[in-house]
């Protein structure tokens, strides 16, 4: 089999018939199935669908958190399933982050020391005054030295963006960023998500119900029981 | 190393969160109880040894009727062992006209090495201990001595060529009751006089004697090099050949600390891997978010290891330091009772805090952290997946398995430690399955009762495995806990009433077959009750089932010494009181019984004998021949007559025989023993006063110290269950904010809450009553060699006990959780 995509214009990510099964008191039950689908670097793309239609089991595969059942996803050119979970955080590390519906910040840990975490991690040397400046640009500067229970909701997932682009990440995959908060912090986070998106040239995957927030994708891929049903240019 | 800097760093922010309190303050509080019982302990046990070296007055001595050759001291200094001279003979003393037997004790400036000489200023002055002996010229006698003499303190005596003043009547003398001493007083003089009073002459019965104390090591093989050059001229004794009776009391007093010092490591072991379990779980979505940003399962797991063995090293260090100050204030407290100064913990006792807490730490933290490095990143997004189990089992065997043998170093005791580890071990598995059923029968309970009683009782039910992890940690605690209570009341009133108030304190031998009417009479009318005589006759076993004791080869040297030694032999128709048949058959009167032995059965090990063997006996010439019928287990701390040997009546001719006996001497019947003395000269008197004195203040000691120990213990497990609660509460927090978002009043999720823990108590506190009924039993008939019975009262104990510390401290622990806005929890849970 082919690893390595060495076609100029190589998607960043991409999928090839993946499917995943999981064995259930009911049996084997196909949660994905057959998902192809490639993405562009710079690009984003919303994948919508009804709760339990699989889109974070999508994410999660395309993101190399859980492994495939068949087919193959290439992260970055390489085929995830040749690695070991070793393998792949360490092609994760400093080129791929995370924004998640429940924020997951660490509690024990300060809001600059959340966003510091993924620098420390690839062994950044000056990681401080970079984290310092990533809080600044999300509007947290005073709020640094604050622990996730003192932030609101919007805080918190604002932390969360910052930590997910202070490496820089080639690839930001977010899980209903929105889910827990209302609408008008909802909106404010999603304008600052596009916005250091576009400023860093992010490639943008993004998992939502939320049709409008799909709509500000260049690409919203729909899901339904596992399956792809459509594509769509959304600004086309 | 970078990894090492991350996890002392991320160690560091988790203990400025607050996410390591209860972590450390339960291994603190753990080790804190285990170290200052360990140290507490030792220092006691030392204490008690030296008592108990002092009937010896000294840890070994050599003794012999030649002077000692020059190679002793010199074998003695390769040791490093303190040395000390005594020099022991029959002489008379003279005051003026009058003239007494003594018997004279000339002692060098280092006498004793063990225990402190009392004297008196004055006759019937009250005593004093005093450091030193009598200067050249001086003499310190018994107040029998000056008595004997019509003197007092500051008159002169003479000793042979000597003239000595008596500048103070001795009132104690350590080893004193060693030796079958006549009625002759002894005079204490300095060794440096002895060669001026020109008493010791070829052919005197002089006893010389090289007194050593030192390492208990150097002792044990210094001893075994003395052994060697054993003979006709020299003997060797030490407290186990010395005195069978205080080496019991010591070795028990040590088995009730060792006992005391396995509970609070037991105690300590269940908080520590209470408080391990949940630092682990709530490092689950801290790892999964790590991997998720790139963080290999080597750096999680080196990460996590620095971080183990650096709170293992802080907490052991703390624990070690906490236990230290607890068991000096212990020490001040119990200053009355240990009567002067206590030896500074052992080194040992310092490692075992650190020890300990590693052992701990790693134990039961580790296996937590290496299901962590299996961690799907994936529960970043789904947070029911729980990391695949490693396989616990093994690697909490290996950490209970190494931390008993940290205990074993501890508590030297392999028949102690095997006893409450495997009752620990059964603890856990029946209270592991006794849990399941009780939890899933409350399960069905909680229909038709009130929101907070289906609430509580829910909870349990639905928590099943957690429950009964905590029912066991709670039930193990409360167990431990339990025995100690009830128990130590016990076992200490069985011990000490092995030794009642009028325990025999006088040994009287040398009773020939028609003096026995005379001294019978005579005790009668001192007021002694009458005394049972047992016959005693010397005799030498001279062959085992027909082989020659020459042809016999003895895989243990302490078997051939026993038999190359005259022993005491007796008859009895009846076996004898203290004693116990542990294999064969007592002889029934009613038929012939003539030629049947009964041996004590360590003596019987050691000579390789078992039942149906003939012994041959050489009787003062007489050959006797005896088979072997059953074996006994002698008590011999109960002052009276034992013997290794009895024999079956009719055996030996009764001729042979004098008598021997042991009776109880009042300090107000003590005219008896002058009476006795006029009426029957022939009669030598054995004054064991000293050494019952001796025993006694082992047991006070030994239990004393379990007294306080125990109470230090106790609020030890306290505190182990308050944090073992403060453990599970993490678990309560969300539900408890959620019921009241819900609509519940505080008053029900209280009530709730409560419910749940006081439940939880009182089944722990059932199975804990139950364990500690079998553990209690196990311990007195197994340990402590003393008669178990069940208390009722262990029930009812453990299950007020359980409910209401279980249930108080489950509240106090959730209360902040439930009084503050349910905002604030549900908010910070979406960290």
């Amino acid at each position: 089999m082919e690893h390595k995509d060495e076609t100029a214009n190589r998607p960043v990510l991409k999928a090839v018939s993946i499917g995943k099964k999981v064995t259930s008191p009911e049996g084997l039950l196909t949660i994905l199935d057959g998902v192809s689908l490639e993405i562009a670097l710079g690009e984003s793309v919303a994948i919508v669908g009804q709760s339990g239609a699989g889109k974070s089991t999508l994410l999660a595969l395309l993101a190399g958190l859980d492994e495939a059942s068949e087919g193959e996803v290439w992260l970055d050119g390489e085929a995830l399933s040749t690695l070991d979970e070793d393998g792949r955080a360490a092609r994760r590390a400093g080129r791929v982050g995370f924004v998640f519906q429940s924020f997951h910040l660490i509690p024990s840990l300060t809001a600059l020391e959340n966003v510091m975490l993924p620098l420390e991690l690839v062994g950044e040397a000056n990681a401080e005054s970079r984290a310092d400046e990533v809080l600044k640009q999300v509007g947290l500067a005073p709020r640094r030295r604050h622990y996730p229970r003192q932030l609101s909701g919007g805080e918190k997932q604002r932390v969360a963006i910052a930590r997910a682009f202070v490496t820089r990440p080639r690839i930001l995959f977010a899980d209903e960023p929105t889910g827990n908060l209302d609408s008008r912090t909802g909106t404010k986070i999603i304008d600052l998500l596009f916005s250091l998106n576009s400023a860093l040239g992010t490639t943008l995957v993004l998992v939502t119900h939320d049709h409008g927030l799909a709509s500000r994708c260049d690409r919203v891929i729909e899901i339904e029981d596992g399956r792809l049903v459509a594509a769509e240019n959304a600004s086309g | 190393m970078k990894d090492i800097v991350a996890g002392l760093k991320a160690l560091w922010r988790d203990w400025r969160a607050g996410e390591l309190y209860v972590l450390m303050l339960s291994v603190v509080v753990g080790i804190s109880a285990l170290s200052s019982v360990a140290m507490f302990t030792s220092r006691v046990a030392v204490t008690v040894q030296q008592q108990a070296a002092e009937v010896l007055a000294a840890d070994l001595v050599v003794s012999s009727s030649r002077p000692l050759s020059a190679d002793l001291p010199r074998i003695a200094d390769e040791f490093a062992l303190q040395q000390a001279r005594v020099t022991s003979f029959p002489s008379v003393a003279f005051a003026g006209e009058a003239s007494t037997l003594i018997s004279v004790k000339a002692v060098d400036e280092a006498y004793p090495l063990r225990g402190r000489l009392k004297v008196a200023d004055k006759l019937f002055a009250p005593g004093y201990a005093v450091n030193g002996v009598p200067a050249t010229g001086e003499a310190w006698g018994e107040a029998r001595l000056l008595a004997r003499l019509g003197i007092e303190t500051g008159q002169r005596i003479r000793l042979g060529a000597l003239e000595l003043t008596v500048t103070q009547v001795a009132d104690y003398i350590p080893d004193q009751g060693f030796q079958f001493v006549d009625l002759a007083p002894t005079l204490i003089i300095n060794l440096q006089d002895l060669a001026a009073s020109d008493l010791i002459r070829p052919g005197s019965r002089v006893s010389h004697g090289l007194l050593l104390a030192g390492d208990p090591k150097a002792i044990q093989s210094a001893g075994d090099r003395f052994r060697e050059m054993e003979g006709e001229f020299l003997t060797v004794r030490d407290l186990e050949s010395a005195r069978p009776e205080i080496r019991n009391a010591a070795s028990r007093a040590k088995r009730f600390l060792g006992l005391a010092a396995l509970v609070s490591a037991i105690l300590s072991a269940v908080a520590v891997a209470m408080a391990a379990r949940r630092y682990a779980a709530r490092q689950l979505d801290t790892i999964a978010l790590m991997k998720c940003m790139g963080a290999s399962q080597a750096m999680v797991l080196r990460q996590g290891v620095t971080q183990l063995l650096c709170l293992a090293l802080v907490t052991g260090l703390a624990g070690s330091l906490v236990g230290y100050g607890a068991q000096e204030l212990l020490a001040w407290w119990a200053r009355d009772m240990v009567q002067g100064v206590l030896p500074p913990p052992t080194l040992s006792a310092w490692l075992v805090g650190p020890a300990a807490a590693l052992i701990l730490l790693i134990g039961f933290a580790l296996p937590p952290l290496l299901e962590l490095r299996l961690v799907a990143p994936l529960r970043v997004l789904r947070k029911d997946l729980a990391p695949p189990r490693a396989s616990r089992w093994v690697v909490y065997g290996l950490a209970l398995s190494a931390y008993f043998l940290a205990v074993f170093w501890l508590v030297g005791e392999p028949r102690t430690l095997l006893l409450v580890t495997g009752i620990n071990i059964a603890a856990v598995l029946v209270l592991s399955l006794a849990g399941w059923a009780l939890v899933l029968a409350v399960g069905r309970l909680r229909r038709g009762m009130g929101a907070a009683w289906r609430y509580g009782l829910a909870n349990i039910a639905r928590r099943g495995s957690e429950s009964v992890i905590q029912l066991v940690g709670f039930g193990l605690g409360l167990m431990v806990m339990l025995v100690l209570t009830v128990t130590r009341d016990d076992l200490m009133s069985q011990w000490r009433a092995t030794l009642p108030e009028n325990a025999p304190n006088q040994f009287m031998i040398n009773i020939q077959p028609a003096e026995t009417d005379l001294f019978m009479a005579t005790m009668d009318s001192g007021g002694i009750p009458a005394p049972r005589l047992s016959p005693l006759v010397r005799g030498r076993i001279t062959a085992i089932n027909g082989v020659k004791l020459a042809d016999l080869d003895f895989e243990d040297g302490r078997g051939q010494r026993w038999v190359e030694r005259e022993r005491n032999l007796t008859w009895s128709a009846a076996i004898q009181e203290g004693n116990t048949l542990v294999q064969g058959s007592w002889w029934d009167t009613g038929s012939e019984i003539a030629g049947q032995v009964s041996v004590e059965e360590d003596f019987a090990g050691d000579l390789g004998l078992k039942l149906g063997d003939q012994l041959e006996f050489d009787l003062s010439g007489e050959s006797v021949t005896a088979r072997v019928t059953s074996l006994r287990q002698v008590r011999w701390d109960s002052f009276r007559p034992n013997f290794f040997m009895v024999l079956s009546p009719g055996t030996v001719d009764e001729s042979l025989a004098s008598y021997i006996t042991s009776v109880h001497i009042g300090p107000d019947q003590r005219g008896v023993l002058l009476e006795l003395a006029r009426n029957l000269p022939g009669v030598t008197v054995f004054d064991v006063d000293a050494i019952l004195g001796q025993i006694r203040g082992v047991m006070d000691k030994a239990s004393l110290a379990v007294q306080y120990v125990f109470l230090f213990t106790l609020l030890a497990g306290i505190m182990v269950l308050l944090a073992a609660v403060q453990a599970t509460r993490d678990e309560r927090r969300y539900e408890s904010a959620m019921l009241r978002t819900l609509g519940a009043s505080r008053r029900t999720v209280l009530l709730g809450v409560l419910t749940e823990f006081s439940v939880l108590g009182l089944l722990s506190g059932l199975l804990a009553a139950a364990g500690a009924s079998v553990a209690s039993y196990l311990l007195a008939t197994r340990i402590f060699d003393l008669e178990g019975h069940w208390d009722g009262s262990l029930w009812l104990l453990g299950m007020t006990a359980g409910a209401l510390l279980v249930g108080v401290s489950g509240l106090l622990a959730t209360r902040s959780v439930v009084t503050q806005p349910p905002v604030i929890t549900l908010r910070g849970d979406a960290g």
